[in-house]
């Protein structure tokens, strides 16, 4: 009996161990080697036929070199904190554009509802890769936004869109807008009616109920809806080198220079590494605050 | 002992509180109120009644500000409501789902209402405190909703709706969630606070039981129209049609040709070969003579052998016997074919009962026992 309860959990676990705990060791492991001219462009190398003195010549030398290197040049933790800053200004405009749009469907009628939904959905369908390169195609000098706000009168000199933060911030917000969208909007549809009703009754007027009922009661929609966003934007690399300049400072691009322009694995791992345990923090405050909507409910 | 009794609809120098002017509402195609006119009067507790879709939760809800009339006017103390918006009214309402802030503490959903009004910060604690005290929840007041019971819930919005301490309350089937027991408990703890706070009350319901144990006076609503407003008991003793005989307690309909006797009272042919019943009734015969004569189960009396000195009785064999406890219900077959229900008070012991299945009996009543409906 006891015997069938393992191997049920083994199986999850022994993913969780293959696809999640092996290769990130592996990542570890390179963080803390040296690079070489060589394929696998790194050293040392674990090999079992030299036995014991083997296994002791390859822990030996391991060591923290990589990650001091890091502390040392000013341009990883500026691409850290810039990657931070572009996740959390990125994560409050997504909120500021999704939240109204969730409250929309929440309130549109039952027939429209699933349409709205699709609507929102529908993105995912195409390639993520042609979605940014659409955008490119709309932000360039010559793209359809410049024309059109040239052709309105609006401007008489096109806008330096493409290659700005603020291309890249367009291409982030659009990408991640489902996802602020459709937690939001789960919470905002549980909304009982007749509490909005009470609010009015005891007092209140339209605006003193939404921020006192219905933005209390969709908070778990938006906490979860802010990570969402903000935690894969974080490490974001396609949208920053595909939309962004010169001046776009992103970890994600940071990352895959040193992995395939620089080809230093070692540095690129402690890089990963570090951006891991960054990325943790707002990880375990989102269980956190799932477990404690759970336990409330 | 000299007592006052409270009957402002009886006086004619009374003015009313609360007054509906020719109010219909439609949504859609469809009327939910048509043309309904009528008044309450302060310190009232009016009970509107009626089956589910009857129009009386709008009827309510145009009251709270919650649905417009799409004809009419409603006064409340004189003034147009619609005058007023909904968050300046002096009227609170208790919901039927009591729609509590899950996310607020039950002191901060009793003071949610106070918050929004002129009184003092530091007066508000005072207030909830007095309002835990009247719906005696005291030791209750950190707690969120989530982690109190039903009964206690329902405690929280009512304390919550009175805590403004509004003219008017609203309860929209206030008790419909609890059980039973709990239920006729709170109805009589709901008429106390009433009592002692003078508030007029305003309750919708489906339960006749809840509305006769409440009410000062009950309306009695039928799609969309006011079919009587009258005290508990000229509701049940004296209904003005068969509608609300039929929807008010258990009845028996018999339907016949009425004459006036010489006199003064009503002789009712109501079967062939049968014996014409008499009815002591002032009501108007129409022109073809066709009235329903209503007859409570209880007012009817059960013997083996004909009474001699009844002024109705008719003959039949029991068919059916719901025993209830306290009562016993006999479905008797009378020899004209109809079937009527008797009542009968269990004051002995089921092993001592006097009729079973089958039994010859009598059914026997006073003429002043039923009533004639002419509507």
């Amino acid at each position: 009996m006891n015997f069938r309860k393992y191997l049920f959990i083994l199986i999850p676990y022994s993913w969780l161990v293959a696809l999640f705990l092996v290769p990130f060791i592996i990542v570890v492991k390179m963080s803390l080697s040296d690079g070489v001219m060589a394929i696998p462009p790194y050293t040392p190398y674990l090999t079992l036929t030299e036995g014991w003195a083997g296994i002791t010549n390859f822990f030996t030398n391991l060591d923290f070199e990589n990650f001091i290197f890091l502390t040392e040049d000013n341009l990883y933790w500026i691409a850290y904190l810039s990657s931070l800053k572009i996740a959390a200004i990125s994560t409050v405009i997504t909120l500021l554009v999704g939240y109204p749009i969730a409250y929309g469907m929440a309130n549109a009628s039952n027939e429209w509802r699933p349409t709205l939904i699709m609507l929102v959905i529908l993105p995912f369908w195409t390639s993520f890769l042609i979605r940014i390169y659409s955008w490119m195609g709309i932000l360039s000098q010559e793209g359809f936004l410049n024309q059109f706000l040239l052709w309105l009168g609006i401007i008489d000199q096109p806008l330096t869109l493409l290659n700005t933060n603020i291309a890249v911030y367009i291409g982030i917000v659009y990408t991640y807008l489902p996802f602020m969208i459709l937690p939001i909007y789960a919470s905002l549809e549980k909304l009982d009616l007749s509490l909005l009703e009470a609010a009015k009754d005891l007092g209140c007027n339209r605006t003193q109920s939404f921020w006192l009922v219905t933005v209390p009661l969709s908070k778990a929609g938006i906490i979860a809806g802010c990570f969402l966003v903000f935690i894969p934007v974080i490490g974001e690399f396609v949208i920053p080198s595909l939309l962004g300049g010169a001046d776009t400072l992103m970890i994600g691009t940071i990352l895959w220079q040193e992995f395939f322009a620089n080809r230093d694995w070692p540095v690129a791992s402690a890089v990963a590494v570090i951006l891991l345990l960054i990325l943790m923090v707002p990880i375990i405050l989102f269980q956190r605050s799932e477990q404690k909507q759970r336990e409330a409910e | 002992m000299f007592m006052t009794i409270f009957e402002p609809w009886n006086e004619t120098n009374s003015k009313p509180f609360i007054e509906f002017r020719g109010v219909s509402k439609r949504f859609g195609a469809l009327t939910a109120i048509d043309n309904v006119s009528f008044s309450i009067y302060e310190r009232e507790f009016f009970a509107l009644l009626g089956p589910s879709g009857c129009g009386k939760t709008t009827l309510m809800r145009m009251l709270g500000g919650l649905e417009k009339p799409s004809k009419g006017q409603i006064f409340i103390d004189g003034q147009d409501i619609n005058t007023i918006p909904a968050n300046k009214r002096s009227v609170n309402m208790m919901f039927q789902s009591y729609a509590l802030f899950p996310h607020l503490t039950v002191a901060d959903n009793i003071a949610f209402g106070l918050k929004r009004s002129d009184m003092p910060k530091s007066e508000i604690p005072d207030r909830v405190n007095e309002m835990l005290k009247l719906v005696q929840l005291d030791n209750l007041d950190a707690r969120k909703p989530h982690q109190i019971s039903g009964g206690q819930r329902q405690r929280v919005a009512l304390a919550r709706s009175l805590a403004k301490a509004p003219k008017l309350l609203l309860l929209d089937e206030p008790l419909g969630a609890l059980d039973k027991k709990l239920r006729q408990e709170t109805q009589f703890e709901l008429v106390d606070i009433q009592e002692k706070l003078g508030t007029t009350f305003v309750i919708v319901t489906h339960d006749q039981e809840e509305a006769m144990t409440v009410a000062s006076r009950i309306a009695i609503m039928d799609q969309g129209k006011l079919i009587q407003i009258d005290t508990p008991d000229l509701i049940y003793e004296a209904p003005s049609s068969v509608r609300v005989a039929d929807f008010i307690g258990d009845v028996n309909l018999i339907e016949g040709n009425a004459q006036k006797m010489a006199n003064g009272k009503m002789q009712i042919e109501w079967a062939e070969s049968q014996p014409a019943l008499i009815a002591d009734s002032s009501a108007q015969i129409p022109n073809d003579g066709k009235i329903t004569f209503a007859i409570r189960p209880e007012k009817i009396a059960m013997t083996k052998h004909k009474p001699d000195d009844a002024d109705n009785a008719v003959e039949g064999h029991i068919q059916d016997i719901a025993y209830l406890g306290n009562v016993s219900i006999f479905k008797v077959r009378l020899t004209s074919g109809q079937l009527m229900n008797a009542q009968a008070s269990n004051t002995r012991r089921l092993s001592r009962r006097n009729f079973t299945w089958e039994d010859k009996v009598w059914l026997s009543w006073t003429e002043t026992a039923g009533i004639v409906l002419t509507k």
